[in-house]
């Protein structure tokens, strides 16, 4: 085979491969708007009005999330299965951002933390590598990171609201992530800086309990909920 | 000293917060023993990559070896010899790529890519200098990859799970892989050049700056569609091809003035004039 064959062997791999970065980075920027939408629909739960009504916006961000499916079904589409890793640069950021809503949606629900098989579920992903387009490990536990600051702020801001039983769930669900995560032995990658944030978010819904309770309106709550 | 008495302060007090927090947290939770599983997932992964680079760093190490063992050819009679002689070397690296093979069965080749990409580089950087001092040519993506065929021991097999026959286990080499290689190569297609003009070969620099050229071509040609690294690359394969093509200038106008013996030297100096101009411009 001579210089130039080779070289145009190889031309014709790179832009093919190039097709297939087009393909998918329109899809995945679809996926973006749509998460956006999700958590404009989420966001307003801090609002002192939002607080009322969590059940219908999560709701409505379950029927996003069907949206959410069409476009997963269709990035599945655009590769060939087994070089999921080769383009994953391109969609880690949106999973993760996916993950995150589909475990605050979980989260205010039903107060728990949502497991790596229900946000599979969610996106119509699996959770296996051999099963097809799945949702790395990495990628989860960076979704629930996220989730972890968006909490913290929600601690604070359901105070402002009244609601001074909520930040002490939370301070709980924290601090059951908290201990989840010092089993895990991190790379110094970025899922390690994310997870070095985490205790600014474990601080910070400390020092709201704290304030509760100097002021006994933690107390008041857990006894009869009246103020 | 100081400083980690109070570290060891500092935790210990975290630990004896501990217990408040642990009568919320329930050590046998869901969450906790989610994260369990995740633990060993990672490190799991974790222990493969590390494993990878290792590999990785053994066959650059070798593969450098062979391509200085391979310089030599300028200056010793019997090219056969070392031609040989690093084609066991190579044999040797290649049953490294093997080991790699091996720990990505059943993986995804681009999860641990980052790992040993150098030293498959280094590798084909080896493997095709030595196929081109034994034909004078590029070695193709094929042909590399062709030699990347393992059989796996029966008997090995057999500890982990019944195999029935020896399993047959390939590895490709990615084509940017082949390219970086590929562009690596040129700057030791250029250190050939200038050593062998040392040695008063006359007609391999000729050759060299074809060959440099018809490279310099393919990758004019890929340009930027390539991946960044190939652009990158791209400079300093300019810089090799006009060395090559300053050394034939050079034989061309004053060698047939000069004594075969004299030769290197002026070669080596108006070398050396040409690379400062270069560098400041760079």
């Amino acid at each position: 085979m001579s210089v130039t064959e080779m070289f145009s062997y190889i031309q014709g791999f790179l832009s093919a491969d190039q097709d297939i970065r087009e393909d998918i980075r329109k899809v995945v920027q679809v996926l973006e708007q749509t998460a956006r939408e999700i958590l404009t629909v989420l966001q307003s739960v801090h609002q002192p009005s939002g607080f009322k009504d969590i059940p219908s916006k999560c709701l409505k961000a379950r029927e996003l999330f069907c949206t959410v499916r069409n476009h997963t079904g269709e990035l599945k589409t655009k590769f060939p299965v087994e070089q999921y890793y080769r383009y994953h640069e391109h969609w880690r950021f949106v999973l993760q951002r996916l993950a995150f809503l589909a475990a605050f949606v979980v989260y205010l629900e039903s107060e728990s933390l949502v497991t790596r098989e229900e946000v599979a579920q969610i996106l119509a992903i699996e959770v296996d590598r051999e099963k097809g387009f799945h949702l790395d490990v990495e990628d989860y536990l960076a979704g629930v990171l996220i989730l972890a600051s968006e909490l913290s702020r929600l601690a604070v801001n359901s105070v402002t609201a009244g609601d001074y039983g909520r930040p002490l769930r939370i301070s709980n669900f924290i601090n059951e992530l908290d201990s989840g995560f010092r089993l895990l032995n991190l790379k110094n990658d970025p899922l390690r800086k994310r997870y070095d944030g985490l205790k600014y978010d474990v601080k910070k819904i400390e020092e709201v309990v704290y304030d509760l309770s100097i002021r006994g309106l933690a107390k008041e709550q857990e006894a009869g909920g009246e103020k | 000293m100081s400083k980690r008495e109070d570290e060891g302060c500092h935790r210990k007090r975290k630990t004896e917060a501990g217990p408040k927090s642990e009568d919320c947290v329930n050590p046998n939770s869901a969450v906790i023993a989610a994260f369990k599983v995740f633990q060993q997932e990672l490190d799991t992964k974790h222990d493969k990559y590390e494993r990878l680079v290792k590999i990785s760093r053994d066959i650059t190490i070798e593969s450098k070896r062979t391509i200085f063992l391979l310089h030599r050819v300028t200056s010793v009679p019997d090219v056969e010899e070392i031609l040989n002689e690093a084609d066991v070397k190579l044999d040797s690296v290649r049953q490294k790529i093997g080991q790699i093979a091996e720990e990505l069965k059943g993986e995804d080749l681009h999860q641990f890519h980052r790992a040993f990409t150098p030293g498959i580089q280094e590798y084909v950087e080896a493997v095709s200098f030595h196929h081109f001092i034994k034909h004078r040519s590029l070695i193709s993506l094929e042909e590399i990859n062709a030699r990347l065929v393992f059989m796996r021991e029966n008997n090995k097999g057999e500890a982990e799970v019944a195999w029935t026959g020896p399993s047959v286990l390939t590895f490709h080499i990615t084509p940017t892989d082949y390219l970086l290689g590929v562009a690596d190569l040129t700057g030791e297609l250029m250190r050939m050049c200038i050593s062998s003009v040392g040695n008063g070969d006359i007609d391999t620099p000729f050759q060299l700056s074809g060959f440099l050229r018809e490279i310099h071509d393919g990758f004019s040609y890929i340009g930027n569609t390539g991946p960044y690294e190939v652009s990158k690359k791209l400079h300093t394969l300019r810089q090799s091809l006009g060395k090559v093509e300053d050394a034939c200038y050079t034989l061309r106008v004053r060698g047939s003035e000069i004594p075969k013996h004299m030769l290197a030297d002026v070669f080596t100096s108006r070398a050396a004039a040409h690379l400062d101009p270069d560098d400041t411009m760079v």
